[in-house]
C-alpha cells in the first residue's frame, strides 16, 4: 500500500516536472511566429532552446516508463484509450524535434519556412492534446471493466478537456515567453518582456475559470475537503502565479521563471492529488476506475525501481542543472557565427 | 485487415526504421569518441577536422534515432496494451531503468558536446563524447535485455489470480545469456556498419583524390575498427546461433527450413524451402552433420523438425530463413572486405577497385542488421513471448479506424524523414570537412 502510494506521487511529480520542463520549449516554440521578425531573431530562439529540448523530452519517455513499471495496466488502458489522441502528440513531437536540427541545414528561406511551421505546430499540438489528456483523466473516461474505451477522439474534446488543454497552452506560453527574455538581448527581449505580461493576463482569467469549472465538472476538490492541509498546494499555484507577475514588473526574469516553474508544477500537483488513489478514472462506473493500488505492479518491481530511481535521478538532476548552469548565459551574435542554428 | 495485422505491420515499420539510425548512432559515437581522444592527446589539427565532419553526420543521424525511439517507448501501450498489461510487472521496469540511466545522459551529453566547444576545455569536451557513447551502449543494453525477455522468459511466475506475470527474480532477468549475447551480437555490428559507413564516404573522397590526408586517417581508423568487429559480429553470432539451438527449437528450424527431427542433421548449401508442402526444392552442396555441428557443436546431436511442431506454432519459414541466409552470408562478405582493406592498408591510394567497393558496400551492412532483427523477431513468431503468450492475444483492444491512420502516418512522415535525413547527410558527406560552419 505505502509502495503504491509512494509511486503515485512519483508518477505525478514526473509529469510536473516534464510539465515544467518541456513546457517552456514549446512556449517558445508557439511564440516565435509572433515575437521573432528575422531570420537572425528565429535562430536566437532556437538557440535559446538548442541545448535544452532533448534533455528535457526524456522526462516524458521517463514519464511514460515509470507508467509502465509501477502501473503496467494504467499503462496499458491509458495509452490504448487516448490512442488518436496520443498518436497525435507523437507525430507533432517528432515533427518538433526535426524541425529544429533540419532548418539550419539549408540556408534557403522556403526550406526554413517549412521547418519554422513545424516548430509552431509540433509545439502547440503536444501543449494542448496533453492538456485534453489530463482534463480528461480528472473528469472520468469511459472505460469498461475489461479496460475498453467506450468513445472516439471527439469524446474527448468536450468543454472540460479543452479548457485544460487551453489551461496549459497558456501556462507553457507564459513560461517560454520569460525564457526568451532571460535568453535575448534588446528589442527581441523587450517584446518578449511584454509577452509575457499580457499573455500573464488571460493566464489568470483562464485559471480562474478552470478552477470553478474542475469544481463542477470534476471530483478533484474532494481530496481536499477532506485533507484541508492539501490546500497548501493550490495555494502555492496561486501564490506562484501572483509571483510571476510581480517579478515581471521588477524584470527580475530569472525569479520570474523560477514562479513560473513553480506554478506549473503546483498546479499538476493539484490535480494528481486530487486524483487519489485514482490513476485512470471510469466514467462508467467507479468500479471499473484504475488506482494505484489496483494497476500496480508487484511490490517486487515497485522495490527495484524505487531504488532505482533513488540513485538515478538526483544523479540525473545533477548534471542536468549542470548544463543549465553552462549554457545560462544569453545568446549572443558569437554563438549565432559560429552556431548550430 | 485487422487490428492485429496493422498492428504488427506498423510495430515491424517504426523499430525497422528506428534501427536504421540507431547502429549508427552506436557506432559512430565510438569512432568519434576515438577521433576526438586521438586529437586531445597529439594535438594533431586533422584528428579536429575529422572528428567535426563525422560529428556534423553523427547529428543529423541521431536526431532521427531519437525522435524515432519516442514512438517504440509507447506503442507497448498503444498497440499491445493486452501484452503490457500481463508482463509489464517485468518488461515495463526493464524500458523505465533504460530511460533513466541511459537516455538522460545520452540526450544531456550530446548537448554539450554540439554547444560546449568554446565553453569547455578539450578534454571535458572529449569526456562528453565518449560519455554519449556510453550511454548508448547502457541504452541497447537494457532494451536488449528487455527483448531477450521476450525470446527467453525467465524469472518470473503467472499468478493465476490476477493472470499477470511476476517478477519474481530479478537478476534471472538481467544475467540471462540470451541477453548477453544479443548485445554483443548487436553492438558488435552496429560497429561494423559504423565501420562501413566512414570507409565508404572517405573512399569517396580518396577517389577524388580531395583532402586525402584526412580522409585517409578516417579510412585507417575505421579498418582497424571494423576489422576486429566483423570477426567479432560472426564470433557472437555463432553463439546467438547456439542459444536458439538450446532456447528456441521452433526458431532453428524454420532458420534452416529444417522439416525432420534427426540426429546427424545435414546442412545443405543451397535450396529453396517450399513451406506449403513442407519440404525444401533444388538441394545443393549437402555437408553430413553440418547442421548439428553449426547449431549444437556436436555432430551427433539432435535438430528437431518443424514438422513436430503444430501448425499454429511454426514462425514464417521462407522469411526467417532468407534473412538468416543474407545476415550470415554478409558477415563473411564483410571479412572478407575488412581483410583485404588490412592488407592493403598501406596503399588504399592506389587501390581505386577497393575503394569502390567500398563506397558501394555502405548500404550492405543495413542490410544485414535489418535482416538480423528480422531473424529474431519473425523467428519469434507465432509468440510474442516465446512459449508464453501468443502475439495474437497481445493486441489492443482498438479499431481498425485507429491503427489505419497512425499506420498510413507513421509511413508518410517516415518516409519524408528519412529521405531528408538522407538528402542531408548525403550532401555534406560529398561536400567535405571544409566549410564546416553551419549556422547562417
Ligand atoms: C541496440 C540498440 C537499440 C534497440 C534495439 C532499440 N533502441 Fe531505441 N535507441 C537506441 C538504441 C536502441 C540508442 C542508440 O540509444 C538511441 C538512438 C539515438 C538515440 O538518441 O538513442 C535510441 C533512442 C531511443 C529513444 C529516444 C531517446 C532520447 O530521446 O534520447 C527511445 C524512447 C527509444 N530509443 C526506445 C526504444 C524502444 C522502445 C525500442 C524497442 C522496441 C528500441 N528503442 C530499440
Ligand atoms: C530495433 C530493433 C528491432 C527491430 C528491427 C525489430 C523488428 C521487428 C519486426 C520485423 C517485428 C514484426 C514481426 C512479425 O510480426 O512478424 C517485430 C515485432 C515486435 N518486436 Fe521487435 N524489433 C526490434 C527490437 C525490439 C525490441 C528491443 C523489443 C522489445 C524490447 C521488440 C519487441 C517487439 C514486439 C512487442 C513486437 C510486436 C509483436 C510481434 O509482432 O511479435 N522489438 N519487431
Ligand atoms: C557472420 C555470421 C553471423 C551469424 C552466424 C549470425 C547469427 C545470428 C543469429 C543466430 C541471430 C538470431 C539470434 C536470436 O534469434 O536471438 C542473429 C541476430 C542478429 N544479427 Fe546476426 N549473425 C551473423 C552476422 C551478422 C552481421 C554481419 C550483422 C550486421 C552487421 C548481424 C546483425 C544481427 C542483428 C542486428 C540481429 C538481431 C539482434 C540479436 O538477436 O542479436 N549479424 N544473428
Amino acid at each position: 500500500m505505502m509502495l503504491e502510494t509512494i509511486w503515485f506521487v512519483i508518477w505525478g511529480i514526473l509529469w510536473a516536472v516534464y510539465f515544467m520542463l518541456d513546457g517552456f520549449d514549446f512556449g517558445v516554440g508557439m511564440l516565435m511566429p509572433f515575437l521573432a521578425k528575422t531570420d537572425e531573431e528565429k535562430r536566437t530562439l532556437y538557440h535559446s532552446v538548442g541545448p535544452f529540448w532533448d534533455g528535457n523530452e526524456v522526462w516524458l519517455i521517463t514519464a511514460g516508463g515509470v507508467t509502465f513499471a509501477a502501473f503496467p495496466l494504467m499503462y496499458a488502458v491509458m495509452f490504448s484509450s487516448l490512442y488518436s489522441a496520443l498518436m497525435l502528440v507523437l507525430f507533432a513531437l517528432i515533427i518538433r524535434a526535426v524541425s529544429v536540427e533540419f532548418r539550419s541545414q539549408v540556408a534557403s528561406p522556403a526550406w526554413r519556412a517549412v521547418w519554422d511551421l513545424g516548430m509552431f505546430f509540433g509545439s502547440l499540438l503536444p501543449a494542448l492534446l496533453l492538456g485534453v489528456a489530463f482534463g480528461n483523466i480528472f473528469r472520468g473516461i469511459p472505460i469498461d471493466g475489461e479496460g475498453v474505451y467506450h468513445g472516439t477522439i471527439l469524446t474527448l474534446l468536450n468543454p472540460y478537456g479543452l479548457l485544460t488543454g487551453v489551461v496549459f497552452v497558456m501556462l507553457f506560453l507564459v513560461h517560454g515567453a520569460i525564457w526568451q527574455a532571460i535568453k535575448t538581448e534588446g528589442d527581441l527581449h523587450q517584446r518578449s518582456l511584454s509577452a509575457a505580461k499580457k499573455l500573464w493576463i488571460v493566464l489568470l482569467l483562464v485559471a480562474v475559470v478552470f478552477l470553478g469549472a474542475t469544481k463542477f465538472a470534476t471530483k478533484l476538490w474532494d481530496n481536499y475537503a477532506e485533507n484541508p492541509v492539501l490546500l497548501l498546494i493550490p495555494l502555492a499555484a496561486v501564490v506562484a502565479l501572483l509571483a510571476t507577475r510581480l517579478l515581471l514588473a521588477k524584470e527580475d526574469c530569472w525569479k520570474a521563471w523560477f514562479a513560473s516553474c513553480v506554478t506549473i508544477v503546483s498546479c499538476t500537483l493539484f490535480g494528481v492529488i486530487g486524483l487519489y488513489p485514482n490513476l485512470f478514472p471510469s466514467s462508467l462506473d467507479p468500479a471499473y476506475s484504475l488506482t494505484a493500488h489496483n494497476a500496480a505492479s508487484t511490490p517486487l518491481t515497485l522495490k527495484i525501481m524505487l531504488v532505482v530511481a533513488l540513485i538515478f535521478v538526483p544523479i540525473v538532476i545533477a548534471y542536468q542543472t549542470w548544463v543549465y548552469v553552462l549554457f545560462k548565459a544569453k545568446v549572443t551574435k558569437e554563438d549565432l557565427a559560429q552556431g548550430a542554428y | 485487415m485487422d487490428v492485429l495485422l496493422l498492428s504488427r505491420l506498423q510495430f515491424a515499420a517504426t523499430t525497422m526504421f528506428h534501427f536504421l539510425f540507431v547502429p549508427l548512432t552506436l557506432g559512430l559515437s565510438v569512432l568519434i569518441a576515438i577521433m576526438e581522444t586521438l586529437y586531445v592527446r597529439t594535438g594533431d589539427e586533422d584528428y579536429l577536422r575529422m572528428t567535426k565532419f563525422w560529428g556534423k553526420l553523427f547529428l543529423i543521424n541521431f536526431a532521427v534515432g531519437v525522435v524515432t525511439g519516442i514512438t517504440l517507448e509507447f506503442q507497448f501501450g498503444t498497440n499491445w496494451s493486452r501484452y503490457s498489461g500481463y508482463v509489464g510487472d517485468i518488461f515495463g521496469s526493464l524500458l523505465a531503468i533504460e530511460a533513466t540511466v541511459a537516455f538522460f545522459l545520452e540526450s544531456t551529453f550530446i548537448a554539450v558536446w554540439h554547444f560546449g566547444w568554446k565553453k569547455l576545455s578539450p578534454k571535458v569536451h572529449c569526456l562528453s563524447i565518449w560519455l554519449v557513447a556510453f550511454a548508448g551502449s547502457l541504452s541497447s543494453l537494457w532494451i536488449l535485455i528487455a527483448n531477450a525477455w521476450m525470446q527467453y522468459p525467465t524469472g518470473y511466475t503467472i499468478n493465476e489470480a490476477t493472470g499477470r506475470a511476476e517478477l519474481t527474480d530479478f537478476m534471472a532477468v538481467v544475467t540471462q545469456p540470451f541477453a548477453s549475447i544479443q548485445i554483443l551480437h548487436t553492438l558488435a555490428s552496429a560497429y561494423t556498419l559504423a565501420a562501413f559507413f566512414v570507409m565508404g564516404i572517405s573512399a569517396y573522397h580518396l577517389l577524388r583524390k580531395q583532402h586525402t590526408r584526412l580522409f585517409g586517417k578516417s579510412f585507417r581508423v575505421a579498418l582497424y575498427f571494423g576489422l576486429i568487429f566483423a570477426i567479432g559480429t560472426a564470433l557472437m553470432g555463432d553463439m546467438s546461433g547456439l542459444q536458439v539451438a538450446a532456447k528456441q527449437p521452433s526458431k532453428l528450424a524454420a532458420l534452416e527450413a529444417h522439416w525432420e527431427t534427426e540426429t546427424h542433421a545435414p546442412f545443405v548449401l543451397f535450396f529453396i524451402p517450399d513451406e506449403k508442402h513442407e519440404r525444401n526444392l533444388y538441394e545443393f552442396g549437402t555437408i553430413p552433420s553440418g547442421l548439428s555441428l553449426i547449431a549444437f557443436h556436436s555432430p551427433a546431436a539432435e535438430v528437431v523438425g518443424l514438422k513436430d511442431f503444430p501448425p499454429d506454432e511454426r514462425p514464417p519459414v521462407t522469411v526467417t530463413f532468407v534473412a538468416f541466409r543474407a545476415m550470415v552470408g554478409l558477415g563473411f562478405l564483410f571479412i572478407l572486405l575488412m581483410g583485404i582493406g588490412w592488407l592493403l592498408r598501406n596503399k588504399l591510394e592506389d587501390s581505386p577497385w577497393y575503394l569502390r567497393i567500398m563506397l558501394l558496400a555502405i548500404p550492405l551492412p543495413y542490410l544485414a542488421i535489418e535482416a538480423g532483427w528480422v531473424v529474431t523477431e519473425v523467428g519469434r513468431q507465432p509468440w510474442i513471448v516465446y512459449k508464453v503468450m501468443k502475439t495474437s492475444a497481445a493486441v489492443s483492444p482498438i479499431a481498425v479506424s485507429q491503427v489505419l491512420p497512425s499506420l498510413l502516418g507513421f509511413v508518410l512522415v517516415y518516409s519524408l524523414l528519412g529521405f531528408v535525413a538522407y538528402y542531408l547527410m548525403f550532401q555534406f558527406a560529398r561536400k567535405g570537412p571544409e566549410p564546416l560552419k553551419t549556422g547562417e
